[in-house]
């Protein structure tokens, strides 16, 4: 701004700018380092790409050999023993899936209906006093988590199901689904938001109460954001460690019967973060562990490829629908 | 039933759900902070542990996790801030650029515990940092990375296109007006993003277990090339594999993680409301 100004006389017309600019005078250095800056910028720009690869890149060094050194029969097995050799991923695989999908089946009801209470129906107060909560619990270490659901929840659960203990895949769960809610929460919310008023006018004029319009206008409109919202959710879920790790028993056995759920289980991540500590760098068992860490990481990027297709879908329409 | 009942009947049961969802929160607050309180001391929060961690303090815990914090705001802050930058306001809406953003939702939903098997296998072992502050920093800066990039993003966005078109009438370049006048102004924003960012990094224990944490170092780091303790790793830590560990300590510490990681919280949220009272625009 100072530019107009000349400093011998007062003012300078924007031809004369013009001119300046042209004749380079002014700032041919400062040309330059404006150039090297917006190089750098773009360079930041494409660094998460960057990491991404960087993460496969490494998972794949440390983790393909696994499928050299141990037979596919044994690492998809159902016993995993790894002192004796054995490294049946199976129990571990399903036992993420146990805990992850009942978390969301708690999780995706009580979502939605905070997402919908927070959205359309909460007085201003009310919001005001909701929103920060939520931000809080998404800001809980999930240790803390972890060590409330160990020290308070697991009691609990075993006093209430007489079970054997209170570490079990449901504890887990529940644990898990809290932690997914500020997710599915507010991926949920900006899928509302973005429902036009129109809709809304349009179904209150037909004579639609408020309660119908939400649940059967702009609930349905916002439907695809909403399912993003529980993809996110259930990337998140089945990411989780620590909490984890604290809460659901760790016991690697197959959860094929109906009461596996109030059972101690063993997720993949737990997996991975208790026994990384303990193995050889470069044993056959440390490579499966990054194996795991693979699949993990293969899992949810498929999961948030998908999340991802239909935010970019929106876009194209212009618009969230 | 009455429609206008089925209604109110409706927005009760809502209403029940919001409780559902906040009273465990503050039921997890209130019992760490009841059960820990006594715990705080002094001499907990300054001291040495001793006895193998069953007494004493949790001071290099502390000190730990601050420096493991301040490593990753120097290394994700400049990254992340860049990074915005490039996708508000040089990015133009093609495949790259659509490229650049799924990576980031996908560093986003990176298991925490990848992150941690990533640093072992960068950081710690072909770049030979060893378990060290610097490839924990490392690690943890690249996961906080996509909080502060969209943040960022959405901050520098939600200043108005007339400041940027002035700021070039009045004969600014592309970055004079990004540096003097659409980062000032989003600024606030920004900040509150990286508290964000970084207080999830100070909370997080997966990254951390292989990349830096020590289970048990009764002094303070000597470099940055150190092992150090860690909060949420010494949490861990106390709660499952010291026994006879007095509940008291576990607490105490977990009340200290707790208020750490809530304080950073508040702060954001009140610069956030604070700035929204006051923005112009």
């Amino acid at each position: 701004m100072g530019r107009c100004l000349d400093r011998r006389s007062s003012w300078i017309t924007i031809r004369e700018v013009r001119l300046i600019e042209q004749s380079g005078l002014e700032n041919n250095t400062s040309r330059w380092s404006e150039f090297a800056i917006e190089m750098v910028i773009r360079a930041l720009g494409f660094s998460a790409i960057g990491f991404v690869t960087l993460i496969f890149i490494f998972l794949l060094r440390e983790g393909v050999p696994t499928f050299f050194e141990v037979c596919l029969v044994n690492l998809f097995g159902t016993r995993w023993y790894p002192t004796f050799g054995l490294f049946g991923t199976l129990p571990l695989i399903l036992g993420s899936l146990l805990v992850t999908m009942t978390a969301i089946a708690i999780a995706l009801p009580l979502g939605v209906a905070t997402a919908v209470f927070v959205r359309e129906v909460a007085p201003d107060w009310t919001r005001e006093f909701l929103k920060p909560m939520i931000e809080v619990l998404a800001g809980i270490p999930s240790v803390v988590l972890g060590f409330f659901g160990m020290t308070i929840v697991a009691p609990f659960v075993r006093r209430t199901l007489g079970t054997p203990t209170g570490l079990t895949a449901f504890t887990g769960a529940l644990i898990l689904a809290y932690m997914s809610l500020p997710t599915i929460i507010s991926v949920a919310e900006d899928a509302l938001d973005a429902v036009p008023r129109s809709y809304r006018d349009g179904a209150r004029a037909m004579g639609a109460t408020e309660w119908q319009t939400i649940w059967r206008v702009v609930v349905p409109a916002a439907r695809s954001g909403i399912v993003t919202a529980v993809m996110l959710g259930l990337g998140r879920a089945i990411g989780e460690t620590m909490a984890v790790m604290l809460v659901t028993g760790n016991a690697a056995r197959m959860p094929l019967t109906l009461d596996s759920l109030f059972r101690p289980a063993r997720t993949m991540t737990a997996t991975v973060a208790a026994e990384m500590g303990e193995v050889a760098q470069g044993s056959v068992h440390y490579h499966v562990l990054f194996g795991i860490g693979l699949i993990l990481f293969v899992m949810t990027f498929a999961i948030n490829l998908t999340a991802a297709a239909t935010i970019f879908q929106k876009r194209r329409r212009g618009g969230l629908r | 039933m009455d429609r206008y009942r089925v209604q109110r009947v409706g927005f009760a049961l809502l209403a029940a759900v919001a409780v559902i969802v906040v009273a465990p929160i503050l039921l997890v607050i209130g019992a760490i902070a009841v059960r820990g309180i006594d715990a705080i001391s002094w001499e907990f929060l300054t001291a040495m542990p001793r006895d193998g961690m069953r007494a004493g303090g949790i001071f290099p815990a502390i000190v730990g996790t601050f420096w493991l914090t301040l490593g990753t705001a120097a290394v994700a802050i400049p990254i992340g801030l860049g990074g915005a930058i490039y996708l508000a306001e040089y990015a133009r809406d093609n495949l790259l650029t659509r490229a650049i953003r799924l990576a980031i939702i996908n560093l986003a939903g990176v298991p925490s515990v990848v992150y941690g098997l990533f640093g072992l296998g960068l950081f710690v072992l072909f770049l030979q940092f060893g378990t060290s502050i610097v490839a924990g920093s490392l690690t943890l800066a690249i996961m906080t990375l996509p909080i502060i990039i969209s943040t960022a993003e959405e901050a520098l966005r939600a200043v108005p296109t007339e400041f940027r078109t002035v700021s070039a009438s009045l004969g600014g370049t592309r970055w004079q007006g990004i540096r003097r006048i659409v980062l000032p102004q989003a600024m606030p924003g920004i900040i509150t993003g990286i508290i964000l960012g970084l207080l999830r990094a100070a909370g997080e224990t997966a990254p951390i277990l292989f990349t830096v944490a020590a289970f048990y170092l009764p002094r303070l780091p000597q470099s940055p090339l150190d092992q150090t303790m860690a909060l949420p790793y010494h949490l861990y830590v106390i709660s499952t594999q010291v026994p006879g560990m007095p509940e008291e300590i576990q607490y105490g510490t977990a009340l200290v993680l707790l208020a750490v990681v809530l304080s950073m919280n508040v702060v954001a949220t009140l610069i956030r409301s604070a700035y929204r009272r006051r923005r112009e625009w």
